[in-house]
């Protein structure tokens, strides 16, 4: 018997990149821009989505939805109620969204062209760690993290506002209720994440929302210049 | 909690690069995890002992080596190891340094495997 080593020098994670990447491709051949929403329970993305899809509706913009969650389908239920297309996956245990997942959805959604999209948003499941390793093709990663979490949450969970394009602040309405530092908060995820772009929100009363919404419009122009290909 | 799935995913890459060594037996599987990696090594290593029983790999080890996270500093033009998760800034200047770049890796490094006798 002889032992040798054997050289594999591979991603782990190989299937779900390379899966991501085409991904990417195609929806950048459709000029469609595509959002991964990521935060933990309770932070308030499905209502902060929910107040995107009506602005953009009403501002005449064409915006579907993924929603992942372990059970329900809510989420979706809500979401639908702005008038967009909305798909609600269920990973039944799995505690994130990979990018065959949203192959899948996007292959038996009928009726759904993406070229005829301007955006899709991806609420991934609510958790703080393990939606950070999965590639789902996006364009933009974004943290959400809510005044009631604590200002130091980006601290304690670098790996994921680490890995974000931008940062979404919500339920800002609350701030004094619940005694939230905000310039600690500011400050934390600056550290973890340097030049971050934040977007200080409330669903509720619409503060940040026309910022946020003049974000989401410059980045899908931009996704209309990326070479094809 | 995605260990599982992490050590799912070598299981079948270990498994995919088999069949080149016909009847060979699989004494090692070497990784390669970064500090901003999102796995813990103790739940990697809970899951392997799981997800190896039944194959090829039974009774082979999981070797984790940790890659720690290093950042560019162009101040300064030198790549550092922060010294802490909490803070990306230059170890040397003091200055944020958003450009990461290692502590990320999720990688299968090698294999060490038992090739079978070949009968001549």
């Amino acid at each position: 018997m002889t032992t040798r080593i054997v050289e594999l020098r591979q991603g782990i994670l190989k299937k779900n990149d390379e899966l991501a990447r085409r991904l990417r491709s195609r929806f950048t051949e459709a000029g469609v821009l595509v959002l991964n929403l990521v935060s933990s329970p309770g932070t308030g993305k499905t209502a902060f989505l929910e107040r995107t899809l009506r602005e953009l509706r009403l501002a005449g913009a064409r915006a579907a939805a993924l929603v992942g969650d372990l059970e329900t389908d809510n989420d979706a239920r809500r979401l639908a109620a702005s008038g967009a297309p909305v798909r609600q996956i269920n990973t039944h245990g799995i505690c994130h969204l990979e990018a065959d997942m949203i192959g899948r959805q996007l292959d038996d959604w009928d009726g759904l062209n993406l070229s005829q999209l301007d955006y899709l948003f991806i609420e991934n499941v609510g958790n703080l760690v393990c939606p950070s390793s999965y590639d789902l093709g996006e364009r933009v990663r974004v943290a959400l993290l809510s005044v009631t979490e604590g200002e130091d949450k980006s601290l304690k969970y670098p790996t994921l506002f680490n890995s974000a394009d931008v940062a979404v602040l919500t339920k800002v309405d609350l701030v004094e209720a619940v005694g939230f530092d905000r310039a600690s908060a500011l400050r934390n995820l600056t550290e973890i994440r340097p030049g971050i772009r934040i977007f200080e929100t409330s669903a509720k009363t619409g503060v940040g929302i026309p910022d946020w919404l003049e974000f989401l419009q410059e980045q899908r122009s931009a996704v209309r210049q990326l070479p094809v290909g | 909690m995605h260990e599982l799935s992490i050590i799912a995913s070598v299981v079948d890459s270990v498994l995919d690069s088999l069949p080149q060594y016909p009847g060979a037996r699989v004494l090692e599987v070497r990784l390669r995890v970064g500090a901003l990696a999102a796995v813990v090594e103790d739940s990697l290593q809970f899951c392997y002992e799981l997800a190896v029983r039944g194959t090829p790999l039974e009774g082979s080890r999981l070797v984790v080596s940790a890659v720690p996270a290093r950042v560019y500093c162009p101040a300064c033009n030198k790549l550092s190891e922060l010294e802490n998760l909490q803070s990306f800034r230059c170890p040397h200047c003091g200055q944020p340094a958003p450009d990461l770049r290692q502590g990320r890796e999720l990688q299968i490094e090698s294999l060490e495997i038992e090739e079978a006798e070949v009968t001549p």
